[in-house]
């Protein structure tokens, strides 16, 4: 089984974010950067899914992005995944010139499966799973939350709102990985260790406009401080009278 | 996820390879997702969290320095300290059962045992399923290891051991002791295994330090250890002192953790505590003990690179390492009395990790010899005098 998947390079999610004097872009400065979160269970099912094959089935880790994205596909090289390949572009892409880039890849291997994270927590679009499997022609199930491989199918089963939705899939397909899909493991350090011996080939990403542009960014406004109405249940009232009349929540 | 960045205010980050880097970061994650959040209570309980071994093994942490086919990642002396760095940001505790289990005890057997002991022991203590440890101090000879009583006497098909050791980190959980004893005056090495007859393992109760780790008595009445648990190329004290150099060289690079969590700690409190109206970190006072903390943590960090350096080139004596491990420890005591200061009340609270740290550190400043024992042994290198024999 030949398998993909797609990693990006974002903001550690501890990361207090400063916005950059453009207003269009994050201050860089002192930011560390991980492997995306959904990726990491991205990655983990790929894992699962090749030691299930066995045989010669191969894991492929796709990143579009400069040369500081090659930390991440390492990150994934170290949890097992076998080579890497970087398509490089140093100018931010949106989704579209994202998943072009990647489809264009990917359409000149035979993968039967490519997995990405169902977001990626820098922009939040969560739009490359659907667009790429529109471009590739691949059936696609995005935030994902159980996985079974039946034959040439696979059953998934997908967070919608207030319940879950099962869904079967032919391959190739596009899984978009939501949280609880599995538990990634933890690189270990003999994997650190021949991640280095592995290839992360690099190549330009291939040309694609973007079709939207950041124009603004801004902080949301500071959370006020809370305010103590009482200790006992007398308070009780004037807490749902608040909470009705100047929180308009219930 | 890491809400720990570490603390680099010299870049020294810029010294380490990527895969030193990427090391560094693993066992930096998993100290943060799988230590800190359950430390607290383990110390509190005065239990080792045993869960944890397995985990620890998964990742590679045990015997990491050993070749691959005893289960080793072949990592250098850098990797191997950055690892005790970070785990020791955790807690000492978990810290000290690494390094007991990889160098105190896989490294004796990988350096003196035979190719039979090698293949039996390696392996298992590398995947966390058998845990051993080293009985080297008894209860009256401690900084003077060489005047042991502990002794064992030629038998048919083996040997008969007498004697008792004390302060034996993992000893109550081991599987397996790498005990030293002397046969006719002169110290060997054996693996003594739990189960054995005659051999018993009590754990020593009542710590207020070390508080997440096992350290126990091991007694031994009569016990037959049979001629293949010897370690063969044992020949002297040198060997236990050699295993020591290992562990010392760890506690150089682990004590850093130690220090990085505690001026992590007392950066924080002192930007959001405010008194007299002001965050205490605008006083004066509060940023000079800040300052010095930074200070001697970016020192004993330059410290730890060029220790490693040194021994990954083979250029390291052991009296680098007495100095190195000398210093750290003292100046990661002083950083969490300091910090403790700087967190007033709340220090001394377990909501915050520093007096726990505190109390480590009087452990890890005591053993692997203590300070002033380190100062002995610089103090003969420099100057030619022996002030102790
Ligand atoms: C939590 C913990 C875990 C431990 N784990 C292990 C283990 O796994 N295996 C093991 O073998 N041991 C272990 N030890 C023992 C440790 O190595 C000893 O405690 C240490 O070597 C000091 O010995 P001592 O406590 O007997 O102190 P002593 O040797 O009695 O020293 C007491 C004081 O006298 C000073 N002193 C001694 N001689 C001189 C001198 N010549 N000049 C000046 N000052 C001197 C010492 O520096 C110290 O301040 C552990 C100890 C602790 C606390």
């Amino acid at each position: 089984m030949n398998i993909a998947v797609c990693v990006s390079h974002v903001p550690d999610t501890a990361t207090k974010i400063k916005i950059g004097d453009d207003n269009k872009t994050i201050n860089k400065a002192g930011v560390t950067y991980i492997i995306n979160p959904y990726d990491e269970f991205a990655v983990e099912e790929a894992l699962t899914w090749k030691e299930k094959a066995g045989g010669d089935s191969k894991i492929t880790i796709l990143s579009v992005g400069g040369d500081s994205n090659k930390e991440t596909i390492r990150k994934a090289l170290a949890m097992g995944a076998d080579d890497g390949i970087l398509l490089k572009d140093d100018n931010p892409r949106d989704s579209m010139g994202i998943a072009k880039a990647l489809s264009k890849e990917i359409k000149s291997h035979k993968f039967d499966v490519v997995f990405c994270g169902k977001q990626s927590v820098d922009y939040d679009a969560g739009a490359v799973p659907q667009m790429l499997a529109e471009f590739l022609d691949y059936s696609c199930a995005t935030v994902v939350v159980a996985l079974k491989m039946d034959g040439n199918k696979i059953i998934a089963e997908r967070e919608v709102e207030g319940g879950r939705e099962v869904v079967e899939l032919e391959l190739p397909a596009v899984i978009g990985a939501q949280k609880g899909l599995n538990e990634p493991r933890y690189a270990s350090l003999k994997g650190i260790m021949s991640a280095k011996k592995k290839t992360i080939e690099e190549k330009p990403a291939a040309q694609a406009e973007n079709l939207s542009e950041i124009i603004k960014m801004y902080s949301p406004p500071a959370k006020q401080s809370g305010r103590i109405l009482g200790t006992d249940a007398s308070a009780v009232p004037e807490l749902v009278r608040l909470l009705r009349e100047e929180a308009k929540v219930i | 996820m890491n809400n720990f960045n570490g603390v680099d205010y010299f870049n020294i980050r810029s010294l380490l390879s990527e895969e030193e880097l990427m090391i560094r970061d693993l066992v930096r994650e998993f100290v943060s997702e799988e230590v800190i959040p359950i430390i607290e209570e383990y110390n509190r309980e005065g239990k080792f969290p045993l869960h944890l071994v397995p985990k620890i093994a998964e990742i590679g942490l045990l015997g990491s320095t050993l070749p691959s086919k005893y289960g080793g990642a072949e990592m250098n002396n850098v990797a191997y300290g950055l690892v005790m760095q970070e785990l020791e940001r955790g807690d000492s505790g978990i810290r000290s059962f690494v390094s007991v289990q990889s160098g105190l005890v896989m490294y004796p057997i990988y350096s003196f045992g035979s190719d039979e002991q090698k293949e039996k022991w390696l392996p298992q203590l590398a995947k966390g399923e058998r845990v051993g440890c080293f009985g080297l101090t008894e209860p009256d000879y401690g900084s003077n290891p060489g005047g042991m009583v502990t002794k064992v006497e030629k038998v048919d098909g083996g040997y008969k051991l007498n004697g008792a050791k004390m302060w034996i980190t993992n000893g109550t959980i081991a599987d397996v002791a790498v005990v030293w004893a002397k046969l006719k005056g002169v110290v060997k090495g054996f693996l003594v295994e739990k189960g054995m007859k005659g051999f018993s393992a009590p754990e020593m109760k009542g710590k207020h330090s070390l508080r997440a780790s096992v350290t126990s008595e091991l007694v031994f009445e009569d016990v037959f250890v049979p001629e293949e648990n010897l370690l063969p190329k044992t020949e002297g004290l040198k060997n236990p002192l050699m295993c020591l150099n290992q562990a010392r060289y760890g506690i150089a690079w682990g004590v850093v953790g130690s220090m990085m969590a505690c001026y992590d700690a007392a950066l924080n409190y002192a930007k959001s505590r405010v008194q007299f109206s002001k965050p205490i970190a605008a006083y004066q006072m509060t940023q000079e003990k800040l300052v010095y903390m930074l200070t001697e943590i970016t020192k004993a960090q330059l410290l730890n690179i060029q220790l490693g350096r040194m021994k990954d080139n083979g250029t390291l004596k052991h009296t680098h390492v007495s100095l190195a491990k000398r210093n750290n420890c003292e100046k990661a005591l002083d950083i969490a009395r300091v910090a403790r200061e700087i967190l007033g009340a709340n220090g001394i609270l377990d909501e915050y990790p520093v007096m726990r740290h505190s109390a480590n550190l009087e452990s890890v400043k005591t053993y692997e010899g203590t300070h002033e024992m380190h100062t002995l042994i610089i103090g003969e290198d420099i100057t030619g005098f022996a002030a102790f024999d």
